[in-house]
């Protein structure tokens, strides 16, 4: 019997790749907090995970080795809403970024918890221990 | 996952922060080089920093390095060994109250991008070792 990966994993899978791109969008605003006329960008990760479960995760395979879609593809990248103007019109808040990074780096450790679980069970069942 | 992008992204930033303190400090070396000609004067200098595009990998490079065109400083002193006919030697465009705090503030990046690659990695390090 085939165990589909969604069913182990559900969102999971998703949900780790959604947060690691959202780490890279924040630690490209630290990178260019210095640079002029720079616009910080963020990923609204709910409105994602959402659309992601409203178009669901399956493709048609029309062939055996065919792939799933573990990889939706990149996930849309907003503008910040800049919390005071600046005088070389860089909107990028370096504390607020730093906050918002640990945040995300939190996130992602705690759904790699997740994942890590669901795997320990696949060991435990195939062990049978 | 993070991206191996994360680190290109950080490394890009440190780099640039280091060039940025490489400006400073060569301005406050020679914030007391004084010459008997306004063109011979050392002129600050700044490192002028420009986003990356996404489809290069994100993060920033630096686009150039400008020199100051403030003019220089115009001392009297007919003592001097420099000194024109006039008796003025003339001091750099240096402010260096200005400099350090361009120092503080490269520096706190450069720490923030730090701890950038450091998160990255530990989070990276700890996807690989899923289900051990």
């Amino acid at each position: 019997m085939a165990i589909s990966n969604d069913v182990i994993y559900g969102d999971l899978a998703r949900t780790l790749q959604v947060h690691g791109q959202r780490l890279g969008v924040l630690a490209n605003n630290l990178a260019n907090a210095d640079t002029p006329g720079f616009k910080a960008r963020d990923i609204d990760f709910k409105a994602v995970l959402q659309s992601t479960q409203a178009s669901g995760t399956t493709l048609q395979t029309t062939h055996q080795q065919h792939l799933g879609t573990a990889d939706a593809g990149a996930a849309p990248r907003l503008w910040r809403v800049p919390s005071q103007p600046s005088a070389d019109g860089n909107s990028v808040d370096a504390p607020m970024e730093q906050a918002r990074f640990a945040e995300a780096s939190l996130r992602y450790e705690a759904t790699l918890r997740f994942v890590d679980g669901r795997v320990r069970s696949l060991l435990t069942a195939i062990t049978g221990q | 996952m993070p991206s191996f992008g994360i680190f290109h992204v950080a490394g890009s930033a440190l780099a640039a922060q280091s060039v940025r303190l490489n400006t400073v400090s060569s301005n406050l070396a020679n914030a007391d080089v004084v010459a008997g000609r306004p063109e011979d004067t050392y002129q600050a200098r700044a490192a002028v920093f420009a986003a990356q595009s996404a489809a290069q990998g994100g993060g920033v490079q630096v686009s150039g390095v400008e020199t100051s065109n403030s003019p220089p400083e115009k001392r009297f002193q007919p003592g001097h060994p420099m000194a024109d006919e006039q008796g003025y030697v003339y001091a750099p465009n240096v402010n260096p109250v200005e400099e350090m705090a361009n120092m503080i503030s490269a520096a706190r990046s450069y720490q923030s991008n730090l701890e950038v690659v450091s998160t990255a990695k530990t989070l990276l390090l700890h996807t690989l070792n899923l289900g051990r």
